[in-house]
């Protein structure tokens, strides 16, 4: 198998798909969360603020879930295949939030009255929470293992993906994705909003440390499989210690009012979760809870060696690009929200 | 109901959906490129306000084209498992290759082009018009890239066997270079230009039927004129080289197209008709020999014909298959008659005076989006039985797992969905074209600068006080 920088091509596409959900968890991270609070903020000056706080940017940051989605696909299509059609009901739910979000965003400012904003904030707010539900059942469900059978078909049943465990990791997304979108208000308002939005971050960092204790709980517990990889190689607890130092270090900075540090250090505590996630699951994908032989891998999912040489070769020449215009972007729209005739 | 019939109404249905919204994004990106390039040439402020007109229109269909394409891309996964299996190696280059230079490139750029206008300088905001644009030109390519390697596969060599067997790709170059690729890239790129120029005109000819914004509309109504034109004439040309194609990878495709059922006769070219599919006739007028004379430049030159193959590896569909190809080929006609006429009458100097024409053109910004619907409903539909043609048949395709009433579910979803995004998407457009291009009323009920300052300000003073 040919290899690159020591690591072989199925490997490297593995962390090219988890730097790109990384990326999308923490760039849509923020506005989802920031849609879970719309409800909490009361009036609507406020309401218009926060909205327009994402305006310009939620919509390049779903983009990430596409790439990452189209990366999925590319790399492996197996397990591309197998998980979506096994959990075709939520992906499906998925879709149906996602698009009455989009809708809600565009509707709610084009009408004054009140029962007609008061009930677009509500469908924004439901799906942005639920969108982040759903996406924490979905690796709630891939971390506890799912019922693939022979050429990894899924043998279940079809409400199988609701159970406890997947449930506590979508509550559980739903606290930090609430967290981070208190964070990113913090940065983007001033006034009272602020002061607002300054109370909330603190219930939902008492929200996030209670619900991510209770699943770290519950994982040793019940789902022992997935600390395995950390008993054999100790070297390997430095991930879960760097993540709790850097979710440890929020509450700190945001006593001393470091709202931007402290948005860096929830960005940070998502990528080393989600790093945690990868070092206990790889090689493995996907484990099949009746025969490990099904389960999928890095290897037996992945793509050609030709096919993946290709794509590594194209995200060297574009995630540059990429990044330089996201860079370019954000430049632009940094600092507190301002309106002009062009917001939502 | 089966699971195959369900998951084929659902995917066609969604993609229709979405194939109204990319085709004026791409087009409406280009006019928006010429009305801001005319102003940053003329420094006439009429061109900015074109160009920023059509911004707030091109944010409603660019919205509507993200939220219905994110639906495409799973459902790959969801409904079709199998397929997806059988081509990921191959389509996975072309998928990421519209992820990272097209999908990112768009939505990079669009937060300045929608919310730039005020923030950043003339000429830097034309760059970010212009990459937007650009990155809805490469989305197509790579997407329809993908769609030709499952019309005419090449570059790939088959592994494995039964429900395990996928195409590897071997060759990137000649998968991407397929023997369909590039016509149909400028076949569908074309057709969403026209689309664009259609809107464009006919938006300005109501305005100028209604007497509002008439100079302004004038100016705009002949850049879209003129580009509408060139690309009805294009269209033919590149509509040829299709057919050309499809005639040699895809016969049986094309002798569905013209309803041809018997290969020892001329093969007939029809103006329309109806497809008798019992009794293999096909009723209309006709030109003798012309679809042997346009292959082939003989009127005599057999063709081969849907008798030619096994039943099973023909489109069931026949008259169905011909409708759309027809109708698309004749509103082609239409749109090189109508604007030519038009540009006839401008060269002339009376064209704003004939007021049943702009009411023409008012009215035939439908057209084109038919006709770019009705092609890909030939194009997919002649396809039939086969996914990916010669190698996985539609009904092999599918997501074993996936049970009928799951499927049942998610259509019954998306046809409730997009009912409602369609309504949002005539109400938020008929706003729009309502308000015009200086826009007032979203501005009124908007506070303005200064009084978000001062609320903030006095938020302050009583938070103090308290
Ligand atoms: C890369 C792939 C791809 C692309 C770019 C398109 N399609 Fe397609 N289409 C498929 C991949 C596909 C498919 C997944 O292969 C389907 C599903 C079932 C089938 O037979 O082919 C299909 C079926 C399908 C059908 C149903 C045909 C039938 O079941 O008889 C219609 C009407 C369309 N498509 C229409 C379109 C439109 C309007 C498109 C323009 C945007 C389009 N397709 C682009
Ligand atoms: C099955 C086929 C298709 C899939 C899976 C698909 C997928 C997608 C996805 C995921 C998006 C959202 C991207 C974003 O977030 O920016 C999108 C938007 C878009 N798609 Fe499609 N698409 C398909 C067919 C097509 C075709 C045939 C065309 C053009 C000819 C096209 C042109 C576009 C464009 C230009 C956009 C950007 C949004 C817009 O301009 O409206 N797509 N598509
Ligand atoms: C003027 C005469 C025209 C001719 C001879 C023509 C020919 C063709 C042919 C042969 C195909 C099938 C290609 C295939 O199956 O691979 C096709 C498809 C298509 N046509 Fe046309 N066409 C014409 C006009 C138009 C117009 C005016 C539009 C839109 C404004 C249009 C939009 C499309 C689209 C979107 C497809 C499906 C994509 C594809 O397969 O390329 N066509 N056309």
């Amino acid at each position: 198998m040919e290899t690159l920088l020591g690591l072989d091509y199925p490997t490297l596409w593995f962390l090219v798909v988890g730097a790109l959900f990384s990326g999308y968890a923490i760039l849509d991270g923020f506005d989802l969360g920031a849609g879970a609070w719309h409800l909490f903020l009361k009036d609507e000056e406020s309401r218009r603020i926060a909205l327009n706080a994402v305006g310009p940017v939620w919509d390049g940051n779903e983009v990430w879930l596409v790439i990452g989605g189209g990366a999925l696909f590319a790399g492996f299509p197996i397990l591309y295949a197998s998980i979506f059609s096994a959990m075709y009901i939520p992906f499906m739910l998925f879709l149906f939030v996602l698009i009455l979000r989009a809708v809600s965003i565009e509707f709610r400012s084009k009408e004054k009255m009140y029962w007609w904003r008061q009930g677009w904030d509500i469908v924004y707010s439901a799906s942005s929470t639920l969108m982040a539900l759903l996406l924490g059942v979905v690796v709630g469900n891939i971390l506890q293992g799912v019922e693939l059978g022979p050429n990894y078909e899924f043998q279940g049943h079809w409400l199988e993906f609701l159970n406890p465990y997947a449930l506590m990791v979508g509550i559980t997304t739903v606290a930090l994705f609430m967290m981070h979108g208190a964070l990113y208000l913090a940065m983007k308002t001033e006034g009272k909003l602020f002061a607002k939005v300054n109370e909330l971050l603190k219930k939902s960092i008492i929200f996030f440390v209670v619900s991510y204790g209770l699943v770290t709980l519950y994982t040793l517990i019940y789902i022992p499989h997935l600390t395995d990889d950390l008993h054999e190689n100790a070297a390997l607890f430095i991930v879960p210690t760097l993540a709790f130092l850097s979710i440890a270090n929020i509450p700190r900075l945001v006593t001393k009012a470091k709202y931007v540090q402290a948005f860096l250090f929830s960005s940070l505590s998502m990528s080393f979760l989600l790093i945690l996630v990868a070092v206990e699951l790889y090689p493995v994908l996907v484990r099949s809870t009746v025969d490990p032989l099904y389960s999928i891998t890095v290897y037996n999912a992945a793509s050609s060696q030709k096919s993946l040489g290709i794509m590594l070769l194209m995200t060297a020449i574009g995630a540059p690009l990429v990044i330089a215009y996201t860079v370019f972007v954000y430049k632009t729209f940094w600092g507190k929200v301002k309106m002009d005739e062009t917001s939502y | 109901m089966d699971v195959e019939i369900l998951s084929r109404i659902q995917f066609a249905f969604t993609i229709s959906f979405h194939y109204i919204y990319p085709p004026l994004s791409i087009g409406l990106g280009l006019m928006m490129v010429l009305m801001e390039g005319a102003y940053l040439k003329t420094k006439d402020k009429t061109y900015e306000m074109l160009a920023r007109f059509w911004t707030k229109i091109f944010a409603i269909t660019f919205g509507l084209g993200v939220a219905t394409g994110i639906v495409m891309e799973f459902e790959f996964g969801t409904n079709w498992a199998t397929y997806s299996r059988f081509v990921g190696d191959v389509f996975g280059s072309a998928l990421a290759a519209e992820g990272i230079f097209a999908f990112a490139l768009e939505s990079g750029f669009l937060g300045v082009l929608l919310f730039g206008w005020n923030r950043v300088k003339p000429v830097v905001h034309f760059i970010a018009t212009l990459g937007v644009w650009f990155g809805s030109m490469f989305s197509a390519v790579w997407i329809v890239i993908a769609n030709s390697w499952q019309q005419t596969p090449a570059g790939y060599h088959i592994v494995g066997e039964g429900l395990n067997a996928r195409a590897e790709i071997t060759d990137f170059w000649a998968m991407v270079f397929n023997p369909s690729s590039v016509d149909r890239i400028l076949h569908v790129w074309i057709g969403a230009l026209i689309a664009g120029a259609f809107l464009v005109m006919s938006v300005h000819a109501w305005y100028i039927l209604k007497g509002r914004y008439v100079q302004m509309s004038k100016k705009a109504f002949v850049i879209a004129l003129t580009a509408a034109a060139l690309f009805s004439v294009l269209q033919l040309v590149t509509g040829h080289g299709s057919a050309n194609v499809v005639a040699k990878h895809q016969p049986a495709k094309l002798a569905a197209f013209e309803g041809h059922y018997d290969s020892s006769d001329q093969a007939h070219l029809y103006l329309f008709g109806w497809v008798d599919q019992k009794n293999e006739k096909v009723y209309g007028p006709y030109v003798p020999g012309g679809l042997s004379f346009l292959l082939h430049g003989n009127f005599d030159t057999p063709v081969p014909s849907l008798n030619d193959f096994p039943k099973d590896e023909v489109p069931k569909q026949v008259n169905a298959v011909f409708q759309f190809y027809h109708l698309m080929v004749a509103f082609g006609m239409f749109f090189i008659g109508l604007t030519l006429l038009g540009l006839f009458l401008w060269w002339r100097g009376i064209l704003f005076k004939y007021k049943w024409l702009l009411y023409v053109f008012v009215f035939s910004v439908i057209l084109p989006q038919l006709a770019n619907q009705f092609g890909w409903f030939a194009a997919e539909m002649g396809r039939q039985p086969w996914v990916v043609y010669g190698l996985l048949r539609t009904s092999d395709a599918l997501s074993v797992v996936v049970t009928a009433n799951q499927v049942l579910f998610s259509l019954i979803m998306f046809t409730l969905l997009y009912a409602l995004l369609f309504a949002l998407f005539l109400y938020l457009l008929n706003k729009k074209i309502q308000a015009g291009p200086y826009d007032e009323s979203t501005t009124d009920n908007r506070p303005t600068q200064e009084a978000i300052a001062e609320v903030i300000e006095i938020n302050d003073k009583s938070q103090k006080n308290s």
